[in-house]
């Protein structure tokens, strides 16, 4: 029988590799949004979980949702390091600190 | 140990096996592959959860549009991997520390032994008797129309900000059409007509 607890530890376990992937990999920006987008599937894993033991369909909606804005920000973030790597050649994290006061 | 279970287990291994790949391989294009394994495994457990049409809606627009997008650009970029991993082998102990401290914390919170009191019941869908995807389409436009409209407007930007970005106007190779300088050219300056003498036959060439 498959409780509410699985689904809640298989959220919090991929949630924990995708920060552990954050600290590990922080100069490859790369990897970093696939790390966010690891974390992204945690959180929705746990929006589906409630959503079925609580036999609420807002949390597929949100889950839904969530699917959009993720689209969204892969898309405007890739597009941005597309437009990085072409002004700089390099994707090296410690490379972007121009910005820097 | 139900079937259900088993494959849960199963689904839910590789899904964390495919996550520590994605975080610990060299190659950024093994990476993302790895995320697709990771996608397409969290996919099957969610259709365990009777989510069926976000399970393939995760497969078809996750894995066939923003990892194959995710692949484009790992490709397309010429990156050296070796500056990239500097540090890996420094902030590894670290990262491990936060995230075990992280999982104990949130799992102590959890209270995994409350929850497994939970019993799953039926379907809900099913219990309206009605199929996933008509459950989820009944409260996706009855009750969440606007927020559903707001994320058309979000997608629309996002395109339009993601061309906006990248666009790069190249004005060597450019085929540009000018309507005004069409319409204003003058026969003079397309056309220019030459007198030649004609010779007749007979005569020879010089």
């Amino acid at each position: 029988m498959i409780t509410l607890a699985h689904f809640i530890v298989l959220g919090t376990v991929l949630f924990c590799i995708a920060v552990a992937g954050l600290f590990i990999n922080r100069k490859n920006i790369i990897v970093l949004m696939m790390c966010v987008e690891l974390m992204l599937l945690a959180v929705n894993m746990n929006f589906i979980g409630f959503s079925r033991y609580l036999a609420d369909p807002a949390g597929q909606v949100f889950v839904f949702f969530i699917l959009t804005v993720a689209a969204a920000e892969a898309a405007i973030g890739l597009a941005i390091v597309t437009l990085l790597f072409r002004n700089r050649g390099s994707i090296n994290v410690g490379d972007i600190d121009s910005m820097k006061g | 140990m139900t079937f259900p279970l088993l494959c849960f287990y199963v689904f839910a291994a590789v899904t964390v096996a495919a996550a520590l790949a994605v975080v610990s391989l060299k190659n950024p294009v093994h990476s993302v592959l790895m995320l697709v394994l990771a996608f397409f495994s969290a996919a099957c457990v969610w259709i365990l959860a009777d989510a069926e049409f976000l399970a393939i809606a995760l497969v078809v627009v996750y894995v066939g549009a923003v990892m194959v997008l995710f692949l484009f650009v790992v490709m397309m970029l010429d990156i050296d991997i070796a500056p990239l991993r500097e540090g890996f082998a420094r902030y590894l102990p670290l990262g491990i520390v936060v995230a075990a401290v992280m999982l104990a914390e949130m799992l102590g919170l959890i209270g995994v032994r409350a929850m497994h009191a939970a019993e799953p019941g039926v379907d809900p869908a099913a219990a309206h008797g009605l199929a996933n995807t008509e459950w989820l389409g009944l409260a996706l436009f009855n009750h969440f129309l606007l927020p559903f409209e707001v994320a058309a407007v979000i997608l629309t930007v996002a395109i339009v900000a993601a061309v906006t970005l990248v666009l790069r106007p190249r004005r060597t190779l450019s085929q540009k059409q000018w309507p005004a300088r069409q319409v204003q050219v003058e026969p003079s300056r397309r056309v220019r007509l030459v007198k030649m003498p004609s010779h007749k036959a007979g005569e020879e060439q010089p």
